[in-house]
């Protein structure tokens, strides 16, 4: 990342004053919050009943389909849609030429780069030409009879080749995407010089791709001048914002709906070109039009997390203390300006050490853009430099545990010294090594046979808090029910889940009776994307808050109208109880509540603590078994331990940790995008040739320990976020796991059974 | 990464070599194609969009619609029924989302023309609830958690019903196996194993499939 990315910004400036709740107290024992309750939209999902977008629908619907570029670069001479044109059931085609279509896209630092159908196709699978035709059948059968004369062009898919000189120029002004971004405190050099052992060396981790389950599509409508999507997207606020500047349009003309989406991963927190095709299509033909990408096109324009050359040096002395970490990092963009996916952070935040220098530099290369993936450039981070505290940890004969606790701090180093609200490195670290059996681990048997076992570990943390800004209004019914309005997307993190549980825990509410209105910009109010991991410790604070808005005007009325000081009633299981004697009124008893119908409570998020900084840590243990003659690694059992503040979920909190290490086990071992230096072109842009986790590959054993501080300070429901830091350290870990299993180290990248036979049959040389 | 193909070659008539037959001679009008090769004659190819009628079997109950011979089950399913329970992941066999039963046994929806599955009993996500009840499995899941996003579960459940009918009490190994043909990229695999386990167990005890 780089130093003053708003994206990061740890500060609370611009929250909204007003209902933020900041002076309830926190909770004390916990009724529903913190209990294994199944997730509240389970019957939907497991029924088949939910409709996601893919699955939308509408009277009158065309389908669209897309013309992409064969190409790494390639200038389109041509585009002959004549055929196309008069095939069965297709109702339109637009092309670069289309007027309504030269919409500008992809903006840098000094404006947009390039066009909807950029007639200058800097990667493979871009957008040429598109048609929309009564079936998908005939809009794909259309897109394939559109004919492209194309100018072939130099191209480069490797970012550190893209550097060299005289490679081929992706933008015209050249390959690097911005100055490279610098921080740095005390002096490197002296740090260096007081050191007695150090270790430097270089790291690749691979591009892989966030793949989620369901792909990138829009179902688009016009009414008159009102513009409708259902979006595959993590943010239905944010997709508005786009879409409103795209086609220079009120907000309160857009409507934006995800109510169920099968995954983002942070591949669905931008506008896709799909969407405003669709748009486009919607407008030429006056019918609801539906773009969906194949699974292909999502391996080659939905994103991907990009790779990372990572140069680390570190100094230590003997007895553990650091004294020096230096860092470059660069890593590939795409074609286009992209999200900054390298980050530094941990190098400068995770560990104590007065002297630290990083420098980061994305380049361009003729690739699909990046996007955020989950923690973004933070796994890579980790690849680095939690190998190197094991390298440093053995160079000392020190137990990397005891290494890695000798430097635990207890403010924020990169954010000038200020104190962490809360932290529990020092509880992830010791209590995940002792649920481990760390020790008895290591001093075991590796095995003398070629299937030999390690263990291995890694800690991190993960480096944002949370934008300041939700608004949530919680609606009490006269019959006691409860309608909780809240903007936020469940792309299945449980968000729902836990903010009903909120809602329950506040108002003594049974979750059945909790309905919940979300994500959809015409009935909800703003929230942040669902991703950074924000929404819990963004959007519970401020259910909480109105929730408890309505409590207190529910109470007051129940004062007056049962002659008892409010002080002296609570809310329990759908009634108002008076604490002295438990005698109980059923909420939708009360006659006050029955003349107003409707009680109703808006909150917000409350500003992050002043002079504090909020943030999750982790530390996860693997332990692995290395196949000597075929290569395969094997993780057989990990243990995870969270300081994500409060546990409020535990069922998806444990579910967002197992899939978190999922998908790092899938970084450490098996994914990586593989490109034809020949043509440019993405050879694996399949699930068959991508090798994500399967049943097979997860360990059998998974132990999630959450460290359950409640960082009060952090917000009023003393949660943090979990999903980012479940994927951090996994990768780094299992290698470490696979180094101590066959004692050899692998700088990059995933650690495949071709790259272990190579390097051990290298060693063995 | 090991990962199990559903083998489309097993003791069933459907089956990869049935959907090639069926690529290649496409037989007019709901020919049972289980049976193409016993077919007496040769008969002319139909254009792959030239609709075709067909009666198929779905969830206990017989449907009669045109498809296009290329049509696959997964978009008979969705496009011509509307049944979206059953979900397109990746529409070439990689992903198991659209993994329905075809005569008890776990098939893709995808990889299995709409016309090679006339004259077998389909069931569908959509066919495994009681009413508006979940069934056994779908109730496992949501008790055990075995799902984020939900969008891999309806193929999930198929095709750990389809497990458990052929291994009503399967071993955890049994069930990683079982279940390999089916990805979670939110990685709820664990999650999985143990509402497959805890279906099990319900079945086993309350008697029901």
């Amino acid at each position: 990342m780089r130093t003053g990315e708003p994206y990061f910004a740890q500060t609370g400036a611009g929250a909204p004053a007003g209902q933020t709740g900041a002076d309830l107290p926190p909770w004390g024992e916990t009724r529903i919050v913190g209990k294994p309750l199944p997730r509240v939209d389970g019957y939907e999902r497991a029924s088949g009943t939910a409709v996601y977008v893919r699955d939308m629908a509408l009277p009158g619907m065309l389908h669209g389909a897309i013309v992409r570029c064969p190409h790494a670069n390639a200038r389109v001479k041509n585009v002959d849609v004549s055929k196309a044109e008069k095939m069965p059931g297709v109702r339109a085609v637009i092309t670069g030429q289309t007027p309504a279509a030269k919409i500008p896209w992809y903006s840098g630092d000094k404006g947009p780069t390039s066009w909807l159908f950029d007639a200058h196709c800097r990667h493979e699978g871009e957008e040429v030409a598109a048609v929309a035709a009564d079936t998908p059948e005939q809009a794909q059968d259309a897109a394939r009879a559109v004919s492209v004369e194309y100018e072939v062009l130099p191209f480069v898919v490797d970012h550190e080749k893209a550097l060299e000189a005289g490679a081929p120029a992706v933008q015209e002004g050249g390959n690097r995407f911005g100055e490279p971004s610098v921080y740095q405190r005390g002096d490197v050099a002296a740090g260096f010089a007081a050191a007695d052992a150090v270790i430097e060396n270089t790291y690749h981790t691979p591009t892989v791709f966030h793949t989620a389950m369901e792909v990138h599509g829009s179902v688009v409508q016009w009414d008159g001048d009102r513009l409708t999507v259902w979006d595959t997207t993590q943010g239905v606020f944010n997709r508005r914002i786009e879409l409103a500047q795209i086609f220079k349009m009120p907000l309160s003309s857009i409507r934006v709906v995800s109510l169920y989406m099968g995954g983002g991963f942070g591949s669905k927190l931008e506008v896709g070109k799909y969407t405003v095709i669709a748009a486009l299509f919607a407008r030429m033909t006056n019918r609801p039009v539906k773009i969906f990408l194949s699974r292909e096109e999502t391996f080659l324009c939905a994103g991907n997390r990009p790779a990372n050359r990572i140069w680390l040096k570190a100094g230590v002395k003997k007895d553990g203390t650091l004294t020096a970490l230096e860092a470059r990092f660069s890593g590939p963009a795409g074609a286009y300006p992209s999200w900054d996916a390298l980050s530094s952070y941990q190098i400068s935040d995770l560990y104590l050490c007065p002297n630290v220098r990083t420098e980061e530099q994305n380049v361009f290369i003729n690739a699909g853009k990046a996007r955020p993936m989950r923690a973004p450039g933070f796994p890579a981070c980790s690849w680095a430099l939690e190998q190197t505290m094991d390298q440093l940890a053995a160079k000392l004969a020190m137990d990397p545990v005891e290494l890695r606790l000798k430097n635990i701090p207890t403010v924020s180093q990169i954010e000038k010294n200020i104190p962490y609200t809360t932290t529990g490195l020092r509880q992830c670290i010791a209590e995940g090594a002792k649920t481990f059996g760390w020790s008895e681990a290591r001093r075991g048997s590796r095995g003398d046979g070629h299937v030999r076992r390690g263990t291995g570990m890694a800690a991190g943390m993960w480096g944002w808090a949370g934008e300041p800004s939700a608004i949530v209004i919680v609606k009490l019914l006269a019959d006691g029910s409860v309608n909780l309005n809240m903007g936020a997307s469940d792309i299945g993190t449980g968000t729902k889940t836990v903010m009903a549980m909120v809602v329950s825990e506040e108002l003594g509410v049974p979750l059945e009776k909790i309905a919940i209105e979300h994500a959809d910009t015409a009935t909800t109010q703003y929230a942040p994307d669902s991703g950074g991991s924000q929404i819990t410790l963004v959007c519970a604070p401020a259910v909480r808050a109105a929730a408890a808005a309505v409590k207190a005007e529910l109470l007051s009325l129940a004062a007056a109208e049962l002659s008892q000081p409010a002080a002296a009633l609570r809310l329990r299981d759908g009634a108002v109880e008076q604490t002295a004697d438990g005698k109980r009124v059923p909420i939708a008893d009360l006659k006050s509540l029955g003349e107003r119908q409707l009680l109703i409570g808006v909150g917000r998020r409350a500003p992050h603590p002043a002079g504090k900084t909020a943030l999750p840590f982790v530390a996860q243990f693997a332990e692995v078994e290395v196949n000597t003659r075929t290569g395969a690694v094997k993780v057989l059992r990990m243990v995870a331990a969270h300081d994500s503040g409060r546990a409020m979920s535990p069922l998806t909190y444990k579910n967002q940790v197992i899939g978190g290490f999922a998908q790092g086990l899938g970084l450490a071992i098996s994914e990586q995008r593989v490109m034809d230096r020949q043509t440019g072109k993405v050879v694996n842009a399949n699930w068959h040739d991508y090798k994500i986790p399967t049943a097979l590959d997860v360990p059998t054993s998974h132990t999630c320990l959450p460290i359950d501080l409640h960082d009060t300070e952090c917000n009023t429901t003393g949660a943090k976020g979990l999903g980012e830091p479940a994927t951090i350290p996994s990768a780094a870990a299992i290698a470490n796991a696979v180094c101590n299993a066959i004692g050899v180290r692998f700088f990059d990248g995933p650690i495949t059974p071709a790259r272990v036979l190579e390097t051990l049959a290298r060693k063995g040389a | 990464m090991g990962r199990r193909r559903k083998d489309p070659g097993s003791r069933r008539a459907i089956s990869r070599r049935g959907f090639l037959t069926t690529v290649s001679t496409a037989p007019i009008a709901g020919a049972a194609i289980g049976r193409a090769h016993e077919t007496p004659a040769p008969v002319p190819a139909a254009e792959a969009h030239e609709p075709v009628n067909v009666v198929l079997r779905i969830n206990g109950r017989s449907f009669k619609l045109q498809v296009e011979p290329r049509d696959t089950l997964l978009t008979a399913l969705r496009e011509k029924l509307g049944m979206t329970g059953t979900k397109p992941g990746c529409e070439r066999g990689e992903c198991g989302a659209c993994t329905v039963l075809i005569d008890g046994n776990p098939r893709y929806a995808c990889l299995t023309l709409a016309l090679e599955a006339a004259g077998h009993e389909i069931t569908t996500v959509e066919g495994l609830m009681n009413g508006e009840q979940l069934g056994p499995v779908q109730k496992a899941f949501v008790e055990d958690d075995a799902m984020q996003c939900g969008y891999c579960t309806p193929g999930q459940v198929m095709a750990a019903e389809g497990l458990l009918r052929a291994n009503p009490n399967p071993s955890l190994e049994e069930i990683r196996l079982g279940m390999s043909g089916n990805l979670c990229r939110c990685g709820a695999y664990d999650h999985i194993f143990k509402a497959v386990q805890r279906a099990a167990q319900a079945r086993r005890t309350g008697g029901m499939s």
